[in-house]
């Protein structure tokens, strides 16, 4: 039934984003008409608040200051940790608050910043099913130290981040590419990958034309 | 060495060290291999019959979905995601859309939240049809198939007739549902859940017993529950080890927490425990539709989310619990109308990595029951 009449949504809510993106959602979600409001209980509008626990207590006392942000933000919550320390808080983690298993690894690419990438660990206790993320900001060139030596699945993972944005892992077993050919230039998920530079080159060195689009 | 030395020291015990078996064979299996389930290239280091290393190559079917999202809107790479695993495409979507909802903070209407459990359930039933007839086939049953793909035809028409599409469906928005479920549609999935269970008795009938089957499958593929934590794998695998988790019950996402199922495990680590657990998995997804169907409110489909939508700063990790296992989305927002960042934790993936693990040691016949128990899906597995 693809021909459903539009009037079958109901109306968007009006065209109004502010120019503080922080409050654009939440306020069009929580406007008195929304048919929400039937539901038992509104989610949580996302905030950052701060993550007080017993394991934050413990961290800050092992690490101190290393331990820059532990927050908590719509209702998940994370560690910003320095990258001096980022591997033994993941050691702590694992073997003493019990979170043994690492759901995900991955970055993300901030070039403005003077530490541009962010390395994301997902980490899961499945006896509270609880979930943490650690993060930790490296500079430009400079080597992850791998955690492949605890957790086995963390080897691809690991291959992916450095296939996409060149990151190296120190004491990984055998980090190459894994996604795209051994012979491909650049990282794509870094930011300033050019995509049309990319498609142009190949066209030209492929194809030898000018350009493909 | 001297050559009487050299006899004195092989270890007659061993056949690795006799000249017989000195030899290695590097075998190519794929990219176009019929068994690989799509483009996965497996290169094995085979003593005889027996599998010595193992190397998975992949990539073939890489289309840089993290990257596209980044050049599009939220709303716009809802479509996209359907491509990954694309035997269960509404998983997917919900996966995707329960994310950006997360980030938006948006309650979705309780009546859009049961017609995506029933969807995303029967999505379940076909992605574990298209398994089971596949895994069957590899291992040298052609007629389960033929069985699978039949009752699978009718799960697709209800996609069909809700969405207009089969396979690759974009059936839910960002808070909520495009659409309604259509004039007779409670009728015709109740109809389904009577149909299924004795469809599934068929394969029952045509597998289980089968002794073929069961020497094919018996204490093939182990993988210890240690290991499985280790390799961060999820769903039916991990169940199959015995670890009986799984994200519907643990942290239930969109009403599963209203409805009764079990978790259905198995003990031996084996490939025939991982059959019998994602059967098991198909009668509990029948039970939960029922009572999806049963308990379907009435009340608008979609909650109010603006046009453009823009989620504030922030970032979320939101999975939910898809056929393969744990589907994950990491979504970064800086404010725009486009993601910032999008990373898929794709259970294929991160499944396919402990190929290795089970399959060394084994015998390359074998190799071909472990991919297939594994149950991937190559447009997940690269993205």
């Amino acid at each position: 039934m693809p021909d459903v009449p539009e009037g079958n949504l109901p109306e968007p809510a009006p065209e109004k984003i502010p120019v503080t993106p922080a409050a654009a959602a939440p306020a069009a979600a929580a406007a008195p008409t929304t048919p929400a409001a039937t539901a038992p209980a509104a989610a949580p509008k996302p905030a950052t608040v701060p993550w007080e626990s017993a394991l934050v207590v413990q961290l800050r006392s092992v690490y101190g200051a290393a331990i820059q942000t532990a927050a908590t933000y719509a209702g998940q919550n994370y560690l910003v940790v320095d990258r001096s320390v980022c591997h033994e808080v993941l050691g702590t983690l694992y073997e003493q608050a019990g979170y043994t298993f690492l759901t995900d690894l991955t970055a993300v690419h901030y070039p403005k910043d003077a530490l541009p990438f962010e390395i994301v660990w997902i980490l899961y206790s499945m006896a509270d099913e609880q979930r943490v993320r650690v993060k930790a900001r490296f500079a430009g060139g400079e080597e992850v130290r791998s955690v492949t030596a605890r957790w086995a699945g963390a080897n691809w993972m690991e291959r992916e981040v450095y296939d996409m944005f060149g990151i190296r892992f120190a004491g990984h077993p055998d980090l190459r590419r894994i996604l795209l050919p051994e012979d491909w230039t650049g990282h794509p998920l870094r930011k300033d990958y050019g995509l049309r530079q990319q498609d142009a080159d190949w066209v030209q060195k492929n194809l030898g034309i000018e350009s493909g689009q | 060495m001297s050559d009487n030395q050299f006899y004195e020291s092989l270890d007659e015990t061993k056949p690795g060290h006799t000249f017989l078996d000195s030899n290695e064979l590097v075998l190519n299996m794929g990219p176009q291999h019929p068994s690989t389930h799509g483009v996965l290239r497996v290169i094995l280091k085979l003593d005889g019959e027996k599998v010595n290393g193992i190397e998975c190559v992949i990539g073939y079917l890489h289309r840089g979905i993290e990257k596209i999202a980044e050049n599009r809107t939220w709303a716009g790479f809802g479509p996209f995601v359907d491509r990954l695993d694309y035997t269960a495409a509404v998983s997917n979507s919900l996966g995707y859309c329960l994310a950006v909802e997360k980030l938006l903070g948006v309650e979705v209407p309780k009546r859009a939240q049961y017609l995506r459990v029933i969807l995303t359930e029967l999505a379940r039933l076909a992605s574990h049809q298209v398994w089971l007839g596949t895994h069957v086939l590899d291992i040298g049953a052609v007629t389960p198939l033929f069985y699978a793909f039949r009752d699978r035809e009718t799960i697709l028409s209800v996609f069909e007739k809700y969405c207009g599409a089969r396979l690759t469906t974009h059936a839910f928005r960002i808070g909520g549902c495009r659409w309604d479920a259509y004039p007779g549609f409670a009728e015709e999935v109740l109809k389904l859940c009577d149909d299924l269970p004795p469809m599934i008795d068929e394969y029952r009938n045509l597998i289980t017993g089968n002794r073929i089957w069961l020497q094919r499958t018996k204490n093939v593929g182990y993988i210890s529950p240690e290991d499985c934590m280790s390799y961060s794998i999820t769903g039916p695998v991990l169940r199959g080890s015995g670890i009986g988790w799984d994200l519907r019950k643990a942290q239930p996402y969109s009403s599963y927490e209203d409805f009764e199922f079990d978790i259905p495990t198995g003990t031996a680590g084996d490939t025939f425990d991982r059959y019998v657990v994602r059967v098991e998995e198909m009668r509990q997804s029948i039970r939960i539709i029922r009572q999806a169907v049963d308990g379907l409110p009435e009340g608008p489909i979609i909650a109010r989310v603006p046009k453009v939508i823009k989620p504030p700063v922030g970032e979320v990790y939101v999975s939910t619990e898809a056929p393969k296992g744990e589907l994950g989305y990491f979504l970064v927002s800086d404010g725009g109308p486009q993601p910032y960042r999008v990373r898929v934790r794709p259970p294929s993936f991160i499944n396919l990595q402990a190929l290795e693990k089970m399959a060394k040691g084994s015998l390359v016949a074998d190799v071909v029951a472990i991919i297939g128990t594994l149950d991937i899906v190559l447009g997940e597995v690269d993205r």
